[in-house]
């Protein structure tokens, strides 16, 4: 999922991609409209040769799920494939949405999501801004390497690092807080801990990644701008405030939206590898219920119903942000 | 720039780069911790609370660890899975993104746009789980490789990157008698190696970290990759009822599990230096409008 927005920020950021491709055809492709197909393609045959495999990989593994996904409306039967499984219409939906398990799972998904949101997101433009005030680039520069680093490792180790360090009576960290709090808190099991614990393990893994962008934003932020504020007096924080922020703020816009988009996306091997049966009424989220419900029981088109639900959700956040983000008169997304 | 700096300026800068390089070492230390873990004896690991070198010297850990079966098959499998899905991934990227390339390919748009949707919506994990399964990939490994074969935003990269070498270095291969597959081979893929060395990494790392495939597909344990062994191994000793903790799994020892961590990290950090020389640069290619 990170990876999908990263993907998104990028290919957005740069307005670039598939897009502008098409923008840019008009003036490259005079030749396009001319000829029969069948006499184009004999003659670019090895072309088409070569974009099969790509284009048989997006038809197997992307859109067939895609297709797939109407087993929501079904009750899928094994051996009558999607194809013969009979409709129910929405029976899956209200199932859901009376459940008692609904209100829990949307409690603890939007928690999560907004504590990522509201904790990690501005610690990430605030990481980028003290490492933008840094002139001394070797610090700048070996700061920079440190902190990336976690990224580039697996839910798995980072989970099991946490596993480690939290470990009951042993673990550095259990110490620690124990010894600070003066109590006896069992740090991996307690529910209480498990949202900071979720929370912590994402700012240690991606805040240093995030600066990427917001630096390279930092870096075309006009510096005629800061000599004026030096001359009309304007301090370091002032500097920040009115220049700084500002000329970066189509940038926060568009990572913001991105963001908000992937709220419900809580990270599925995250959540399902810090849950225990000990912690489960608050670790329980869209996505790992997906899979206990799906994968582990077999209730499948129950399941795809619930993972429907979260995308739609996720689609219609995505829009409406972006249409607040323009009503505020600030650059949107699309 | 020369900023005329004022003594809050400076106390300032002091006090960032203080805080800046604490953040670097707080990052750093669970690594160094577990390192120094997986060298040490069983009794230091419980008696002292934290520690960055150990007081007496062991390899306990990893003779243990290399002595088990079980993580001698999941480290090899998962080598050759990541090379080999690298591989795949390069194969199925370049190829597809080579006539991509080409700006007067017929149904060229109409393929773009659908690879662009694909980026935005999936069918999710359970239809997803069902075509792999229909397809007989269930405990085989190329459900490891063949679903995430490849990946959208890469192609649209690698696509743009083709698109924007010279065409008069196509143009005069063709004249000189070349074919399109001579072309992509002879010249353009010598040309893109940077390109596709980025990206051959971070496929790899995707491929070696993956969790959630493994998980869906390989309900087999025999046939486990190693984070499904390092989860295992880490969760099964001390959490209730994380999973079907298989005796064959739980380790004897605490150090253990600082090896296991280390041997899964470590690929990683070696790769790491030639990951960030290209990341900023590849994935960033005049990323901010300004």
């Amino acid at each position: 999922m990170s990876q999908l927005t990263d993907a998104l920020a990028s290919d957005i950021a740069t307005g670039d991609g598939a897009a502008s491709g098409k923008a840019k055809k008009p003036a490259k492709a005079p030749k396009t409209k001319r000829g029969k197909l069948s006499v184009h393609i004999a003659h670019y045959k090895w072309l088409y040769v070569l974009l099969l495999p790509g284009v048989i990989y997006f038809a197997v593994f992307r859109y067939a799920p895609m297709y797939g996904v109407s087993i929501a409306f079904k009750e899928y039967v094994p051996f009558l494939g999607v194809n013969g499984s009979p409709w129910v219409g929405f029976q899956h939906f209200q199932d859901f949405f009376s459940n008692p398990d609904f209100p829990r799972l949307l409690g603890n998904t939007l928690i999560l999501a907004a504590l990522n949101l509201l904790v990690a997101f501005p610690l990430t433009i605030i990481l980028a801004l003290l490492l933008n005030e840094v002139r001394l680039s070797i610090l700048k520069r070996t700061v920079q390497t440190l902190v990336y680093i976690p990224h580039f490792l697996s839910w798995t180790i980072v989970a099991s690092l946490s596993f480690l360090l939290f470990a009951l009576d042993i673990g550095p960290l259990f110490q620690f807080i124990n010894g600070v709090l003066g109590t006896d808190i069992d740090i991996l099991s307690d529910p209480n801990w498990f949202r900071p614990l979720i929370v912590l393990q994402e700012i240690w893994k991606n805040t240093g990644w995030g600066t990427i962008i917001f630096l390279a934003a930092l870096s075309t932020v006009d510096q005629d701008q800061y000599e004026a504020a030096i001359i009309d007096g304007a301090g370091r924080f002032r500097r920040v405030w009115h220049i700084t922020l500002p000329g970066i703020r189509s940038t926060i816009i568009v990572m913001l939206i991105l963001a908000i988009g992937q709220m419900l996306n809580t990270g599925f091997e995250q959540i399902y590898l810090m849950t225990n049966a000990l912690n489960r009424s608050v670790a329980d989220v869209f996505d790992t219920y997906v899979y206990f419900v799906g994968i582990t029981q077999g209730a499948y088109s129950y399941s795809t119903a619930v993972g429907l639900f979260k995308s739609v959700v996720g689609i219609v956040l995505i829009f409406g942000t972006n249409w607040l983000a323009k009503r505020f008169n600030q650059s949107g997304l699309f | 720039m020369k900023i005329h700096n004022t003594r809050g300026g400076r106390i300032f800068d002091a006090a960032n780069y203080v805080f800046l390089a604490l953040i670097g070492i707080i990052t750093l230390l669970p690594f160094v911790y577990v390192f120094a873990g997986s060298f040490a004896t069983e009794a230091e690991i419980t008696r002292r609370a934290f520690f960055v070198w150990p007081e007496q010297f062991s390899l306990g850990s990893y003779e243990y660890i290399f002595s088990t079966p079980a993580f001698i098959r999941a480290l090899v499998t998962t080598v050759l899975v990541t090379a080999v899905g690298t591989l795949v991934q390069l194969i199925f990227t370049v190829t597809m993104a080579y006539p991509l390339a080409k700006r007067n390919l017929r149904g060229r748009k109409l393929i773009l746009s659908l690879v662009v949707f694909a980026m935005v919506f999936s069918g999710g994990m359970i239809p997803t789980f069902l075509l792999v399964k229909d397809l007989g990939l269930l405990n085989n490994y190329w459900a490891l490789i063949l679903p995430a074969a490849i990946n959208p935003f890469s192609l649209i990269i690698i696509k743009n990157f083709f698109q924007e070498l010279p065409a008069e270095l196509e143009e005069s291969a063709k004249m000189d008698g070349a074919t399109e597959i001579g072309i992509l081979w002879r010249i353009l893929l010598p040309l893109s190696k940077p390109v596709l060395a980025t990206f051959a990494l971070f496929y790899a790392v995707g491929i070696w970290n993956d969790f959630m495939s493994p998980l869906l597909y390989l309900s087999d344990n025999s046939k486990w990759t190693l984070q499904m062994y390092l989860r295992q191994v880490t969760a099964a000793s001390d959490l209730l009822g994380t999973g079907n903790a298989d005796p064959a799994y739980i380790p004897p020892e605490q150090g253990i599990k600082f090896a296991v961590i280390v041997v899964a990290t470590l690929p990683i950090l070696i790769f790491y230096p030639f990951l960030q020389k290209h990341f900023a640069k590849g994935m960033l290619i005049g990323s901010v409008k300004g």
